[in-house]
């Protein structure tokens, strides 16, 4: 019976092609391997997540906790044809981005999360998404939506996307913006960058172990200002929010 | 005028600061006042640029004397663009030297992080000529970039030379635990591997993403005193031996050949006939790199280096630590980052630790005089200070 139930509960994966690895230097010098994992990994990157859920800065939080739900269905087959991409950095875990097909030809972008700030980590994990996306899945269209500024700075701004707000996106029903065949040979020179096939001793040390990062994003110091930061830049907000909960009156 | 005196030192991390902006002023004033040994001030100066525009602040000066308790000492805000730190500490050493008062607070603040990077921009921008520029949508980094342009046709200078000076520079902000930068970049990334050009994008060619400083949060402060006051004070002495300031047109089109900074060979050449040394006797400088290209342009117009020729001392490697002529070893605007208020004092805050001995591993051996170059508006606004260690 159990048995039965679970045929019911598991979607039925398409047969994805597998993303080729590749490796970028970065500013640094540092070599970064992408490549894609499977739920075996699952509960490694699992665990490098979950300090993340904790940081209230630049969304950490939110997309820390969305990208652990997602790996968790990924692993348990709760989702239907998603994938996901690691960055290491000398085996250290630098980001994780994944998605999912909606239907052949059309891509759906959940999350991408940076371990280590600065020098594009975040943006090549993403070009490399939208690489697999359009080169490997052959998509026409990739719906993609932010949930920080960084992130719309990157991907709406960088990538000029189009519109699609007509369509929901899976994150929030929130109103999608759609990443073109067209778009993205226009951004390709410029912001899809990396070399193939990965060297044999880089690619060995990547797949050897995914290492925590040293050196992740960290909790703010003051938790009132970062807020503040977060939702309005001129503090105005939290400043009527608080008058309001002092005299229990709406003066505005 | 009496001689003046550093008897403290103080400062914040650069970078992101999740506190208001009247304490990122008033905590390092408070390491000042510990590191000088010293709980009561006559004079505060608050060196600050856009607490009213992009803080929603003004009156910082009220706010930051009241937030140390050190009413009912005087206060007053300056600004001067950029320049605004040394500025203030030009301030504070007219109102030491010539007698009006012993002890002079001079800390520099800006909380620039408060809003987006576009709007930090444009909030810079507003020091360019109003009719002439800024309304053309003229923003520092586009000046940086055509004077960059008229450098590399005149003297030879390339992206390589300005790639030298991002990664001499950012790679020593390691060794400043206060610098906003603790990245290390390297040549490979940022210009020759084939990721390069996106890792180092254009921003406004000929300039990159990494010849350009952060925008940073940040404080600084030094405390002045007058020879009275230092005798009770357990610190190395290290005066604030000359100030020089010179200006230039507004606007940079006016200007009879733009890739001469007059301001800065002005400013320089004061501040040195004031502390009665030259260039050849500096030890250590922090020069204000916003853009790379300023690093080795005021290099030269300081008198460092012939003109033309800070480039190929860049080449040789006498800017870099261990070379002849250190610059930058803090890590530099393009390192420690660039809170434009506190960047003058922030310099001075350098070169005070190096006159002292205490740099660790950034110490440049044996340094006895020490020179700020910190650079308003595009070169029109400019202040020069000169440090000598007496004992």
């Amino acid at each position: 019976m159990a048995v039965d139930l679970e045929k019911t509960l598991r979607p039925i994966d398409a047969d994805l092609p597998p993303y080729p690895a590749k490796w970028v230097t970065l500013a640094s010098g540092d070599e970064m391997v992408i490549r894609q994992v499977g739920r075996d990994d699952v509960s490694t990157l699992l665990a490098h997540v979950e300090p993340l859920i904790h940081v209230e800065r630049d969304y950490y939080d939110i997309v820390a906790a969305r990208v652990y739900a997602e790996l968790l269905a990924y692993h348990v087959h709760r989702v239907q044809d998603e994938y996901v991409l690691v960055a290491q950095i000398d085996g250290e875990l630098a980001a994780v981005v994944n998605g999912r097909q909606v239907k052949p030809g059309l891509g759906m972008s959940l999350h991408t999360l940076a371990l280590r700030r600065g020098l594009r980590i975040g943006a090549h994990a993403f070009a490399a998404k939208m690489e697999y996306h359009i080169d490997i899945l052959g998509h026409d269209e990739v719906l993609v939506v932010a949930e920080s500024p960084i992130g719309f700075r990157r991907w709406m701004i960088e990538y000029q996307l189009e519109e699609r707000f007509d369509t929901p996106h899976e994150l929030g029903g929130v109103p999608s913006y759609a990443l073109t065949r067209e778009l993205f040979e226009r951004a390709r020179r410029k912001l899809v960058v990396g070399r193939r096939p990965v060297p044999t001793e880089l690619l060995a040390k990547a797949q050897e172990a995914i290492l925590p990062p040293t050196d992740p994003p960290t909790a703010p110091a003051d938790l009132l200002a970062a807020t503040r930061a977060r939702y309005d830049t001129t503090g105005t907000a939290v400043m009527m929010q608080r008058r309001i909960q002092e005299q229990g009156v709406h003066d505005a | 005028m009496r001689s003046v005196y550093v008897a403290g030192i103080g400062i914040t991390s650069f970078g992101r600061l999740e506190y208001p902006l009247a304490e990122i002023a008033a905590y390092p004033a408070m390491m000042a006042m510990k590191d000088a040994g010293l709980t009561e001030v006559e004079q505060v100066y608050v060196a600050n640029m856009g607490s009213g525009r992009i803080n929603h602040q003004t009156g910082l000066a009220s706010a930051v004397v009241d937030t140390l308790s050190l009413t009912p000492a005087g206060a007053e805000v300056i600004e001067n663009g950029p320049a605004s730190g040394a500025s203030a500490l030009k301030q504070g050493m007219l109102a030491v030297g010539s007698g009006m008062y012993d002890v002079v607070l001079v800390t520099g603040a800006e909380r620039m992080r408060e809003v987006n990077n576009l709007d930090a921009t444009d909030f810079i921008a507003t020091l360019t000529h109003p009719l002439s520029e800024y309304v053309y949508g003229v923003t520092l980094p586009a000046h940086a970039a055509m004077f960059t342009r008229l450098y590399m046709a005149k003297y030879g200078v390339t992206e390589r030379h300005l790639a030298m000076v991002a990664v001499k520079n950012q790679n020593q902000a390691m060794t400043n635990a206060f610098a906003h930068l603790q990245q290390r970049i390297t040549i490979e990334g940022i210009l020759d591997s084939p990721e390069a050009m996106t890792n180092n994008p254009y921003v406004a060619e000929p300039l990159r993403f990494f010849d350009c400083c952060p925008v940073s949060d940040g404080g600084a402060c030094l405390i002045l005193v007058s020879e009275d006051a230092m005798a009770g004070v357990d610190r190395p002495w290290v005066r604030l031996a000359g100030v020089g300031q010179a200006t230039d047109t507004h606007a940079v089109a006016e200007r009879t050949d733009p890739t001469e900074l007059t301001a800065v060979r002005l400013a320089a050449e004061r501040s040195f006939a004031m502390a009665g040394c030259g260039p050849a006797d500096v030890d250590v400088a922090e020069l204000h790199d916003a853009f790379t290209i300023l690093e080795i342009a005021e290099s030269e117009e300081a008198g460092f280096f012939g003109k033309g020729e800070g480039h190929l001392a860049l080449e040789q490697g006498e800017t870099c630590h261990g070379g002849s002529l250190p610059i930058n070893v803090s890590g530099g605007l393009k390192g420690r980052g660039h809170p434009v208020g506190a960047t003058g004092i922030a310099q001075a805050h350098e070169i005070v630790t190096q006159l002292r001995h205490e740099a660790g591993a950034r110490q440049v051996d044996d340094a006895a005089i020490g020179f700020t170059c910190n650079f308003g508006g595009f070169g029109n606004n400019v202040v020069c200070l000169t440090f000598i260690k007496e004992r």
